[in-house]
């Protein structure tokens, strides 16, 4: 059959068992179990009330608890568990000290750590500044979207095209990637492997990240410096404050709260990201970072063990935002 | 804020030059890609695509006619004929007979043969050859020629990836497979989610808090745990790897974001509405299909962009959950990781199968960026 008939074929299907789940569900609540009529019609009614929520809930409770909230548990269990051939037997934390005397790990665990410093701080930065300039001039609407623009763009897409930039000639030749071009035409003496740079190659790889998320970072502050009251800002140059004050001074403190959110929300996506490392080195040339470990150990070397227990690191690393979210949210509906 | 006081129009300028800048860094790399995308792996190989809209000096060989085709004019053998096959005449700058000297001549100079006769190129391509003895061989003398390339672009490269069925390169499976997958993807979980936020909303059940709760928690829970348990799972109840399975993965992840921004959206409805409708006597169900789903549809968009996009780009979860040795459900990013591997100096390639990967997302985007915008506020900040 050609692909994509069977392709249409598999998405009417997907999609109709799902109507269908809903549909059928509730007809069956309410023609069949409890009909809101005859003699226990109000009864029926209460009744069905209190079922129809868990019937509405269902289907997203059994995913999310199968999907997110399962494996948590089903990780944690594999982390401290090996794999032989009669079933996953109890190790306690051999995983774990197998993984920390790794060298790997710890390179991935120090390339991670400047990740989380770097990549929120520069797409929350240029994020504001983008916001803060974009606002007060007539085309910033446009300049806006195409700043926006890679939010749109794969990891993967975007590797490639970040690729191309720090691509290499030999030297001598005309270089086709834009960086050792502008490299050698302010000077450089020649043309360099970008990528395979020890240290500096995983600014390189963040460079990619940061790009896509500086849009994101754009848009929220741009809103919440929208939401800043005129009179604040009117008050500051009244009183003689110059545009940098006004900034710093009077708009920052106003939107420190989106600007935290912004901020733990990319280093949310840090945490999470592998495709751009993947990608671009594969982590070779010193540039490991967790999730691309946590992989390779799960599925290169097959060692699910270790992989679980790297995956349990970041795990553990997001818990505190995960707790603060939480706390947020229960404010909120109170 | 334009026109307040203390604004000096010299700041004017500056920011708009800064944004200007901005705009650029950010536009480029992208440009760089699709502009290589149109040119032929040659004009890559040698020239920055920033170049590409200039004359380039290009160096290439040609071959003149075979000596079969000689003539005899008064006691002289000549070869006479046109350098270049086809309609373009690029420019010649400098020309030469031998691999080692390739500029050793300019148009209108002869040049010696090195097996006797001489051999004169023209600056319009035609070239003479003259010989007191007849020319031996087989094959034409060969020209290397140094002419000045007018800019060309080409869609051969978009041909080759999506259209040649003789490309094992190919994109158009992946693409039809990276349709399969986000299609039910994106439309199964918004079903399921708005629903559920719904329930959240709206409906009085013991544990409501408890269960929003824990949807805000599990927003951040990183899928990589999901992976291994899953997998496992899969293989157990009989899925494997396969496009049910993968359905089910996004449906799993997307699932905290999509009620937690169905669910504040449905919150801020008027409750009148709804409360008319019940005393009316619909049944919730009703109430949902004809009321909440129509008027929610700015939130609804604005998820189905995040799915969309979110599922269209994975890879991760594809790369688990979907594709197995066959090969036969690829999708566009495993693709394009592939071709990163086997193909990794072929940028026409390359950019072409990446800027096919990029297009559906970046036409979806700035077609709906209004609801996409929406929806990254109502999640991100309250």
């Amino acid at each position: 059959m050609h692909p994509a008939i069977l392709g249409i074929l598999t998405i009417a299907l997907g999609v109709g068992a799902c109507i269908g789940y809903f549909f059928l569900s509730n007809l069956f609540l309410d023609k069949v179990l409890f009909p809101p009529r005859g003699p226990n019609a109000g009864r029926n009614i209460n009744r069905a009330n209190l079922i129809r929520p868990w019937l509405f809930l269902f289907p997203a409770l059994f995913v999310l608890g199968l999907y997110l909230a399962y494996p948590v548990f089903a990780t944690l269990w594999l982390s401290v568990t090996e794999r032989t051939s009669s079933g996953n037997i109890w190790v306690g934390f051999e995983n774990y000290t197998q993984m920390l005397g790794e060298e790997k790990f710890w390179e991935a665990m120090r390339n991670n750590m400047l990740w989380l410093i770097v990549v929120p701080a520069a797409s929350t930065g240029f994020g504001l500044l983008a916001a803060q300039l974009t606002d007060r001039i007539s085309w910033g609407n446009i300049a806006k979207s195409l700043i926006f623009m890679p939010m749109a763009i794969s990891f993967v897409g975007a590797a490639v095209i970040w690729k191309l930039i720090y691509d290499t000639r030999p030297e001598g030749s005309d270089q086709i990637g834009l960086l050792n071009a502008i490299y050698l035409f302010f000077g450089g003496d020649a043309p360099q492997t970008w990528l395979t740079l020890p240290f500096w190659n995983n600014f390189f790889l963040m460079a990619v990240l940061i790009w896509i998320q500086t849009g994101f970072a754009m848009v929220i502050l741009s809103a919440a410096l929208r939401g800043i009251p005129e009179e604040t800002v009117e008050a500051a140059i009244v009183d003689g404050a110059n545009p940098f004050q006004v900034f710093f001074k009077i708009k920052v403190p106003q939107i420190m709260g989106t600007i935290v959110v912004v901020w733990t929300t990319i280093t949310i996506i840090v945490l999470k990201v592998f495709d751009i490392v993947f990608a671009m080195t594969n982590g070779q040339w010193e540039t490991q970072v967790l999730a691309n470990y946590m992989y390779d150990k799960m599925f290169r070397a097959n060692d699910w063990g270790v992989g679980s227990a790297s995956a349990m690191i970041i795990m553990l690393l997001v818990t505190p935002i995960l707790v603060w979210n939480i706390r947020n949210a229960r404010k909120e509906m109170r | 804020m334009n026109n307040i006081a203390g604004t000096k129009s010299s700041l004017v300028w500056a920011v708009h030059i800064s944004v200007a800048v901005l705009v650029i860094a950010w536009l480029l790399p992208t440009i760089g890609l699709f502009v290589s995308s149109f040119r032929t792996a040659d004009q890559i190989a040698t020239s920055g695509w920033w170049k590409s809209l200039f004359a380039q000096e290009q160096t290439f060989t040609q071959r003149a006619a075979a000596p079969d085709t000689q003539v005899q004019i008064d006691g002289l053998y000549v070869i006479e004929g046109q350098i270049f096959e086809g309609d373009e005449r690029p420019a010649i700058q400098t020309w030469g007979i031998s691999s080692r000297a390739v500029d050793a001549f300019v148009p209108g100079e002869v040049a010696e043969l090195r097996r006797g006769g001489t051999v004169t190129l023209n600056a319009d391509g035609t070239y003479r050859m003259e010989n007191t003895e007849e020319f031996g061989g087989s094959r034409g003398q060969r020209i290397f020629i140094t002419a000045e390339v007018p800019p060309e672009f080409t869609f051969d490269n978009y041909y080759t990836v999506v259209f040649d069925p003789n490309n094992i390169d190919g994109m158009a499976k992946a693409f039809i497979n990276t349709l399969t997958v986000t299609i039910p993807a994106t439309i199964i979980p918004i079903l399921v989610a708005a629903f559920a936020a719904y329930a959240l909303a709206w409906m009085d059940f013991p544990g409501r808090a408890l269960l929003i709760a824990a949807v805000v928690g599990l927003l951040v829970v990183p899928l990589q745990l999901a992976l291994i348990p899953l997998l496992k799972l899969h293989n157990d109840i009989g899925i494997g790897k396969g496009y049910i399975g993968v359905w089910l993965a996004h449906t799993g992840f997307g699932m905290p974001m999509a009620i937690y921004l169905l669910r504040n959206y449905m919150v801020g409805l008027p409750r009148d509405i709804i409360e008319n409708a019940r005393v009316d006597g619909a049944t919730e169900f009703q109430i949902f299909i004809k009321i909440i789903l129509p008027l929610s549809f700015p939130a609804l968009a604005s998820f189905a962009i995040f799915q969309f996009l979110w599922t269209w780009n994975d890879l991760l979860v594809s790369l688990v959950f979907l594709i197995d040795s066959t090969g036969e459900t690829t999708v566009m990013t495993k693709q394009i990781i592939e071709l990163l591997g086997t193909r990794g100096g072929n940028w026409e390639i390359l950019a072409t199968a990446a800027f096919v990967s990029i297009i559906v997302p970046l036409i979806v985007f700035f077609a709906m960026q209004k609801y996409l915008v929406r929806g990254m506020l109502a999640g991100s900040v309250k």
